[in-house]
């Protein structure tokens, strides 16, 4: 291991700066679909690892937990050398994981990836969250391949004969080129990104038994599907691992099919970067040049014991080396980069200096979190704030078991919203608590028992999850008027719900104040807003949105800050139960200031603005949303009745029935309040037989008779007066 | 009853015959000192005076809850609101009048000596030739408020004087001629418009005090100049009349 290290640290290095020998990629896959089976074997085969091993070390599940549970939760980078026809190519691998209640890392893995494995379970065929994770891909702009797994299983499990081994695999392509087509047209029609085995796009294989084909490679090696059948039938993979091993043939439809980051970075960065194309900078980061300014995005912060946080992302443009300082995106300060590393399999290894294209390790960045951009350039525009598919919709409290320890705890509580920012860490001013919100019991879980106490040792004790929910309003209400404590200011806004194209459009990253002033502006006109309420947007803040209406008022524009402050307190904890509020669009109508500066500041316009917004959403119809979730059940067929009164007596919808064989595949809804307990009421209910998962589906109305009922809950459990509010409690 | 009472410029001894008689007098006494601030005096001192206790009010007191204070006793008892300075001038105090007013509780004032007018007799500058006042505020979150300078911009533009308060904050303590002088300027490097650049400014500390100190000159060199103790206030002065050059010269050093 070690010389074969040796040699591979040269191999790598003298890669890094040829960027067309450079393919940065990821691995979509519903859970269970081979994926981390693939990662190993990929990296065994390119000698990263040992071969034995591949499978049974689960190299890419380095945290325990993972490996525990069988499914990947860290997006980890790996990189590995592959040849193909005489030229080595580095290979960037960042592990996506499969599970949706981490859809926040799916996300940030494909921002610094260019293209994709799509792995789909020959078996199984495509399954929601390859759909949900393509389309994370294709939003991004990332270049789809597909890999067919588990052949083996199609033969020697479902039995299925030689001749209907083409048409069910062919079946699978189909249904992955429709998801392709309808999300991503363009590309689909134009590009080249249609699926086709001619083509070599499209390998077929098992990851287990380490052996693939394509039909390119069955040109090369003789083995085709009839062979395949022939080894599988008589058990002998080995035999086909050896005549046609799975990392030289998909590894080389990645070279062959995934762009380089010179190919890639024209067409990805107008998605995913909202700057001036035609400025410096803009050049820079769509020709990936080497020589340009740095810009760096971090898609992801490891807590490393030796030297502790390391920020991993792919490097645009630029070189970057060490002692480089960088402005960090959303903080006034600049970063020393303490040293420089690349992947090599799992491990980091330091090197001078990385260039534009590559995926890199930094320290040094202390004041960088996941998305954040780092570059030379001050005020450079961020990259796109990072969308998220999912959003917090569970919260726990945890305490430290021993006093002590709570200093650590707060740090660690640090450091983990850092490294998953679907986590958010808030303190309950009334009682003290910490409170932990992330997208579902499971990932809390992960956060509570891996993050805080296997990792760093700290015993905590976690309360029942809570649910969180949204306020937003139903009508419009105005113009209503907002008083500072000494009268002399006054403001007049207008509140109405927000649109809903606009609203999806700021949810899914199309619109956002990073963008030019007049692409955003006609943006907000052809989705449905006047012209100028299009040319006031000041200010967004989540789904909600400040627009200015006012015309040539004295002193506004260095108010504007304060009024700014007052809408976000008033709807970072809505007024209803102070849980925060989405869709709500606040039009500024008048404004009346005093004439000296003190007699306007801070404490005179946070109050008057704040209470303005808290009093006019009462007044618009004031609506309390739950988040529901998308609930995927296979039973047998004997189970289905079961099955489908567990989502119904949840409150739950049934949206879908099939067959499939002798298996019912039910697709129903059902607000996660009403979740609690469901994996161990489906398993007594259906005998265990039950496969299931979740998605989530958005937040959704309340019913009107349980409104009042929760609001009155959520406000004693925080300590508030165990009534509905009224404006009049904001307004005079 | 209502009576607004201004206590002058420097210790309790300021305030007027008038306004004491009225304080003593009275069934209840209020007082703020958020707006301004008598700097030789303390409540002790008032109380000895006065022969009454003081109740001091905060900001929120005045500005949100009069009704639990000042406005509440003043319907059916004398009530005196003592603050520093004139009653009226440069305070926001007029909402609270105007409130009384609606409940239907007569008032009044007894008006004391104002900075205003104290600094032009300090400085010789004439008061007729003072345009628009503001406040140098401390910046919040590093915005610094461009008003101040605008006022001096627009009003030199007049031919007017600009008489500039500076700031006083519960945490920040009491803004110095040195610090408004540095805000300007922060401003001027922004902006470019040479508008305070070189230009004659006018500090003058401890109004009213025994050993007030009025000093003039560039604003270059007034920006290191040691004023002492607070309470603080400046004027940029536009282009002088010649007897206000010379009383500039004779009492401030110009
Ligand atoms: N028969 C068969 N089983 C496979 C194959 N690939 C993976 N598996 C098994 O499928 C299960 C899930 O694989 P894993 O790689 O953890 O999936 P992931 O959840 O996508 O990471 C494991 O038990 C693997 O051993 C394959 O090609 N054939
Ligand atoms: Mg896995």
């Amino acid at each position: 291991m070690a010389t074969r290290g040796k040699k591979m640290v040269e191999r790598v290095k003298d890669l890094m700066d040829k960027p067309l020998q450079i393919r940065n990629i990821g691995i979509c896959a519903h859970i269970d679909h081979g994926k981390t089976t693939l990662s190993d074997n990929l990296l065994a085969g390119s000698g990263m690892i040992s071969m034995d091993l591949a499978g049974k070390q689960l190299f890419m599940d380095f945290d325990e937990e993972e490996q525990a549970r069988g499914i990947t939760i860290n997006a980890a980078n790996v990189s590995m050398v592959h040849e193909v026809g005489g030229e080595e190519y580095l290979i960037n691998l960042i592990d996506t994981p499969g599970h949706v209640d981490f859809g926040g890392d799916v996300t940030r893995a494909m921002r610094a990836v260019d293209g994709a494995v799509v792995v789909v379970d020959a078996v199984e065929g495509t399954m929601p969250q390859t759909e949900t994770v393509l389309r994370q891909a294709l939003r991004e702009n990332v270049k789809p391949i597909l890999f067919i797994n588990k052949v083996d299983r199609l033969i020697n499990e479902l039995k299925i004969d030689k001749k209907e081994m083409p048409v069910r695999l062919g079946k699978v392509i189909d249904h992955v080129n429709k998801l392709v087509r309808n999300m991503s047209p363009h590309h689909y029609e134009t590009q080249g990104w249609k699926l086709d085995a001619a083509k070599g796009n499209v390998c077929f294989g098992s990851a287990l038994y380490k052996w693939a084909v394509s039909v390119p490679s069955m040109k090369n090696t003789g083995i085709s599907f009839n062979e395949v059948y022939d080894y599988c039938k008589a058990n002998d993979m080995k035999s086909l691992s050896e005549k046609s091993p799975l990392h030289a043939v998909l590894l080389d439809a990645v070279v062959h099919h995934l762009p380089t980051p010179l190919q890639a970075q024209p067409f990805r960065i107008p998605v995913i970067w909202r700057g001036d194309k035609e400025s410096k900078v803009g050049k820079d980061l769509i020709s990936c040049n080497p020589n340009g300014e740095i810009v760096f995005m971090v898609t992801k912060i490891l807590t490393d014991p030796h030297a502790g946080e390391v920020a991993v992302g792919r490097l645009f443009s630029g070189t970057i080396t060490r002692g480089q300082e960088l402005y960090i995106s959303g903080t006034a300060a600049q970063d020393r980069v303490q040293s420089v590393a690349i992947s090599m399999g799992a491990e980091r290894m330091e090197v001078e200096k990385i260039t534009a294209g590559n995926i890199a390790a930094l320290t040094g960045l202390r004041n960088a979190i996941v998305g954040s951009t780092g570059s030379t350039v001050r005020d450079l525009t961020p990259f796109e704030a990072i969308k998220h598919v999912s959003e917090p919709v569970m919260t726990v409290a945890v305490e430290a078991k021993n006093m002590k320890d709570l200093p650590k705890l707060v740090e660690a509580l640090r450091q983990v919203a850092k490294e998953d920012p679907t986590v958010k860490v808030d303190i309950n001013e009334e009682t003290g608590e910490h409170l932990i919100s992330g997208m579902g019991e499971l990932h809390l879980e992960v956060v509570t028992k891996s993050r805080i106490t296997r990792d760093r040792g700290i015993e905590v004790i976690t309360s029942p999850p809570i649910v969180v929910y949204r306020e937003t309003i139903g009508t419009t209400a105005g113009p209503v008027e907002g008083k500072s404590p000494n009268k002399h200011n006054r403001f007049y806004i207008v509140i109405e719900p927000m649109p809903q194209p606009i609203f999806d459009a700021i949810k899914n990253g199309d619109f956002s104040m990073n963008m030019q002033e007049i692409d955003r502006r006609n943006l907000l006109i052809s989705l449905g807003m006047d012209k100028e309420a299009a040319k006031g947007v000041t200010h967004v803040y989540g789904t909600n949105m400040l627009v200015d209406m006012t015309k040539g008022i004295q002193y506004l524009k260095e108010t504007m800050e304060l009024i700014i402050e007052g809408m976000e307190e008033a709807l970072k904890n809505g007024p209803l139960a102070r849980e925060p509020a989405q869709g709500i669009l606040i039009k500024l109508v008048d404004v009346k200031l005093h004439e000296d500066a003190v007699h306007r500041g801070p404490a005179q316009v946070i109050p008057a603005f704040r209470s303005a917004v808290q009093g006019g959403v009462l007044m618009a119809q004031p609506t309390l949303l739950e988040p529901v979730q998308k609930v995927f059940i296979s039973v047998p067929q004997a189970h289905m009745g079961a099955a489908v009164r567990e989502i119904q007596g949840r409150r739950g919808t049934i949206i879908d029935m099939k067959q499939e064989g002798d298996l019912s595949v039910i697709e129903g809804s059902a607000p996660v309040a009403e979740l609690f307990g469901f994996a161990s009421d489906i398993r007594g209910a259906t005998e265990g037989r039950a496969m299931w998962n979740t998605e989530f589906l958005g937040f959704f109305p309340l019913p009107m008779n349980l409104q009042n009922q929760i609001v009155i809950e959520i406000r004693k459990r925080k300590g508030l007066k165990a009534e509905l509010p009224r404006p009049s409690d904001f307004l005079e | 009853m209502l009576t607004f009472i201004g206590l002058g410029l420097y210790d309790e001894k300021d305030i007027s015959l008038k306004g004491l008689e009225a304080i003593r007098d009275a069934d209840v006494v209020y007082a703020e000192f958020y707006t301004s601030r008598l700097m030789g005096s303390s409540v002790e001192k008032m109380d000895a005076l006065y022969g009454k206790k003081v109740n001091v009010l905060v900001r929120e007191d005045v500005e949100q809850h009069p009704k639990e204070n000042v406005l509440r006793d003043a319907r059916d008892k004398k009530v005196v609101f003592l603050t520093g300075g004139d009653a009226m001038v440069a305070t926001t105090h007029v909402d609270l009048r105007l409130r009384a007013k609606q409940m239907g509780i007569e008032t009044r004032i007894i008006n004391g000596p104002s900075i205003q007018s104290a600094v032009c007799g300090l400085t010789g500058l004439q008061s007729y030739r003072f345009g628009k006042a503001a406040t140098i505020a401390f910046p919040y979150k590093g915005n610094i408020s461009e008003t101040p300078y605008d006022t001096v911009k627009m009003n030199k533009k007049n031919g007017l004087h600009t008489l500039l308060f500076l700031d006083i904050d519960r945490e920040k303590g009491f803004m110095t001629i040195n610090e408004g002088i540095d805000l300007l300027l922060a401003v001027e490097a922004r902006r470019r418009e040479n508008v305070v650049t070189g230009t004659i400014c006018v500090g003058v500390a401890r109004a009213g005090s025994p050993d007030p100190c009025i000093r003039a000159g560039k604003i270059e060199a007034l920006k290191s100049f040691d004023f002492g103790r607070p309470l603080h206030i400046m004027v940029v002065p536009a282009d002088l009349h010649f007897l206000e050059e010379e009383a500039l010269q004779a009492f401030a050093g110009l």
